[in-house]
């Protein structure tokens, strides 16, 4: 792969920087507002907006006939929207739960939408060239004006979060404590919930209706990995989301015959299982690393221990044991005689004679301040 | 109607009625969204199985299909366990990643092949009687007819020799696992058929649509019976209705069928969820409506007996006066003098009102009722 090559038509290659830039400034708004449905527990709301877009995308079609970005993402938005009502209403006034209300709404919506796109193909005026693209993206389609309606969408949409901060934050974290202060709770919910469906729009055109909810959970639910705190998360989930967005554009401009939209959403999962990984203080490496680290301590603290107790008994801290009795004493933990190498290279263990050890000084003051700590700690509870 | 017509509804029948049976136990234990995994992440078996055999209509297929349904289950309660994400996070990272390497693999390896992706994900059941089954050279029929038959008989199946097991497990996972009928054994039972069941629908009628057959007949027939043997056959009938009346409907419309059939289905839903007897929206406001007038009636009559013998009598039994002090709207006071004349609780003289004895008797026990016990 020619990597300079790429990099400099990634700046001078029409083709290439527009996809690109779609492609980010995709990752970007959906990364960022994402963070927001992943913390309210809707990421699946955006799997069925995207869906649910489709209908809207052909009415909007048949209505004006116009295949303007504008109408087409107006058609598609006001969709979602009445897809999410749907939804909502659904959950709030019948016993139907809310994966059952999710699923339904989603799939029928996606139903009525090929419906509807079959009627437009047979219409004899009409070619729906450019409306199916909307199915699985086609990125390679974006042209410099949809890239520029895409900015404008995107930038004034994260503009409106950065001017609802708080109200935000407060209603993705604790929405009753916001309605007792008396913040228009409902509102906020519908703002949000536009701006989050502005967000799915964008991305259809460029990795489509099916993959479209991948851009939404997966920038979000890796940058909550390595922070608890909304603001970076939220920047980092927009980074990531612009780095799945480029990567995959450059991937499968530089690859003959691999498809942008699932090679971006290929790209953002690798990113969530590096992040599930290897995130400090979450991630699974980083938890095992640790817990091994703790078992370790533990284990040659008890063998200090037993060797205290058992001087104890002999009323002389130089008395040599020998190794079968301490394995007995760890009740087949294991590892013993390489704790006791350990032990001994700190100095806090000798080996009196091959296979019989005994405490040295430091061993015994450790031993007595790990005891204290820990009768200390029970004391506690 | 031509015999081209009449299988083509058979089939969506079936079709229809082998997605409901599963669903109703998708939708009862709030796993819906699972389908719509499942159902997009068999493709990826699809390829990888088409890949190993080389065969494009090799029962095989099937096979890995429904393996990778699995492993969609499996992957999403592996992210789960974790506890790094919540439950819907890890459905909606896992899918569209198995998902997407399908679809690389199709236009990377087999773009030459007829594995078309728009058919996968939307089906086109016009075409469905045109593969038909021929054996000794005797036509036998549409061949989706006996792949998707054998499916239903064993959905149905499974849930005629599972049905205790499932039914506790639905409804009390604790009991079920006390009572030793192994919970996630059901569980990945269940899974594999729904994965079975989107893989044999989904040449059919797309593998969206199979989520709309398999949620929305069982959640309109959730708001029409407690009962759950009721709910399998409403859901059934239901699914099959959606089905025939959608296969029409395409017909008048010149449209996609299976895009028909879930809009139907959808519909259904909707007529269900403002209609139905006792759980629709129109129930529930009648229901309100009703009890808010009782309880005004009842208001009333003890806004009487409070007055009755005093010297605001007179003032206080003035329909104009009620209504400003208990702060009804007109055309309500109206309504609630009309319905308590039509008891019997009170009876109206020249503008007054005045407890007949049943409304003095009712007023007393009201106010037992209402605001002592």
């Amino acid at each position: 792969m020619d990597v300079p090559g790429l990099f400099s038509d990634l700046f001078f290659d029409y083709t290439l920087r527009t996809i690109a830039l779609g492609s980010a400034i995709l990752g970007i708004v959906s990364g960022a507002l994402g963070s927001y449905a992943v913390l309210r527990k809707q990421s699946l709301l955006g799997d069925a907006m995207s869906h649910a877009a489709l209908p809207g995308i052909a009415l909007a079609f048949l209505l004006t006939g116009s295949k303007m970005p504008l109408v087409l993402i107006v058609g598609a938005a006001a969709a979602g929207w009445v897809a999410t009502l749907f939804i909502m209403s659904i959950v709030n006034t019948t016993r139907v739960k809310y994966d059952t209300a999710l699923g339904m709404v989603l799939s029928v919506f996606f139903g009525f939408g090929l419906v509807l796109l079959t009627i437009i193909q047979k219409r004899p005026d009409a070619t729906q060239a450019g409306l199916d693209k909307f199915l699985f993206g086609q990125a390679a389609a974006l042209l410099e004006r949809d890239v520029v309606t895409m900015g404008i969408l995107g930038a004034s949409a994260i503009l409106i979060t950065m001017l609802l901060w708080k109200e935000f934050k407060l209603l993705s974290f604790d929405p009753d404590f916001a309605s007792t202060l008396g913040f228009p709770v409902r509102i906020l919910d519908i703002i949000l919930t536009t701006l989050i469906v502005i967000a799915i729009v964008l991305g259809l055109q460029t990795v489509g209706v099916v993959l479209m909810s991948a851009m939404i959970v997966a920038p979000a639910a890796s940058a909550r990995q390595w922070t608890d705190n909304l603001g970076i998360m939220i920047i980092l989930s927009a980074f990531f989301g612009a780095l799945a967005g480029i990567s995959g554009a450059l991937l499968s401009a530089s690859v003959p015959r691999l498809p942008t939209g699932p090679t971006i959403v290929v790209s953002v999962s690798v990113i969530v299982i590096v992040s599930m990984l290897l995130a400090p203080r979450r991630g699974i490496l980083w938890r095992w690393w640790r817990e091994r680290r703790q078992r370790g301590r533990l284990r040659l603290e008890g063998i200090l221990e037993d060797l205290y107790s058992l001087a104890l008994e002999h009323n002389d801290p130089g008395h040599a044991h020998s190794l079968s009795v301490l394995r007995l004493m760890s009740a087949g933990k294991g590892g013993v005689e390489k704790s006791l190498e350990i032990l001994s290279e700190r100095g806090l263990v000798r080996a009196v004679r091959p296979g019989e050890w005994a405490l040295t000084t430091a061993g015994l003051e450790e031993a007595e301040k790990t005891m204290s700590e820990r009768s200390g700690m029970s004391d506690e509870r | 109607m031509s015999g081209e017509q009449i299988e083509i509804q058979v089939i969506a029948s079936i079709v229809a009625a082998a997605c409901a049976l599963p669903g109703v136990f998708l939708v009862l234990r709030r796993m819906a969204m699972m389908s719509d995994a499942i159902s997009h992440a068999i493709l990826l078996g699809i390829v990888l199985a088409f890949f190993l055999v080389g065969d494009i209509s090799s029962p095989l297929l099937i096979l890995g299909a429904a393996l990778s349904g699995v492993l969609t289950v499996s992957l999403v309660e592996l992210v789960n366990k974790t506890g790094l994400v919540r439950e819907d996070a890890s459905i909606g990272l896992v899918f569209p990643l198995l998902f997407s390497i399908g679809v690389i693999l199709i236009s990377r390896y087999a773009y030459n092949i007829h594995i078309d992706i728009d058919a996968v994900l939307l089906g086109e059941l016009a075409f469905a009687p045109f593969d038909r089954l021929f054996i000794y050279g005797r036509d036998l029929g549409p061949a989706s007819i006996y792949v998707m038959g054998v499916i239903l008989l064993l959905n149905l199946a499974f849930i005629l020799i599972f049905y205790k097991e499932l039914k506790v497990a639905t409804f009390d996972a604790g009991l079920a696992a006390a009572l030793g009928f192994t919970p996630g054994l059901i569980h990945y039972g269940l899974m594999g058929l729904v994965s079975v069941t989107a893989v044999g629908a989904f040449n059919a009628v797309g593998s969206i649509l199979v989520v709309a057959l398999m949620i929305a007949p069982p959640a309109a027939a959730y708001l029409l019976t407690d009962r759950l043997p009721r709910m399998i056959i409403l859901s059934v009938l239901i699914g099959v209705l959606s089905a025939v009346s959608g296969f029409w409907a395409a017909i008048l419309l010149d449209a996609n069928i299976a895009g028909s059939m879930a809009s139907v289905s959808g519909l259904v839903f909707l007529v269900v969820f403002l209609l139905a007897p006792e759980r629709g929206l129109a129930a529930i406001a009648r229901r309100r409506r009703r009890q808010k007038r009782e309880f005004a009636g009842r208001v009333l009559v003890i806004h009487l007996l409070n007055h009755e013998g005093t010297p605001e009598e007179a003032r206080e039994s003035e329909v104009g006066h009620i209504e400003e002090t208990l702060r009804w709207k007109e055309g309500f006071a109206k309504s609630v003098v009309g319905y308590s004349v039509k008891r019997g609780m009170v009876l109206t003289e020249n503008g007054r009102l005045r407890l007949t004895e049943k409304g003095r008797e009712f007023a007393g026990r009201s106010v037992v009722e209402e605001f002592i016990a």
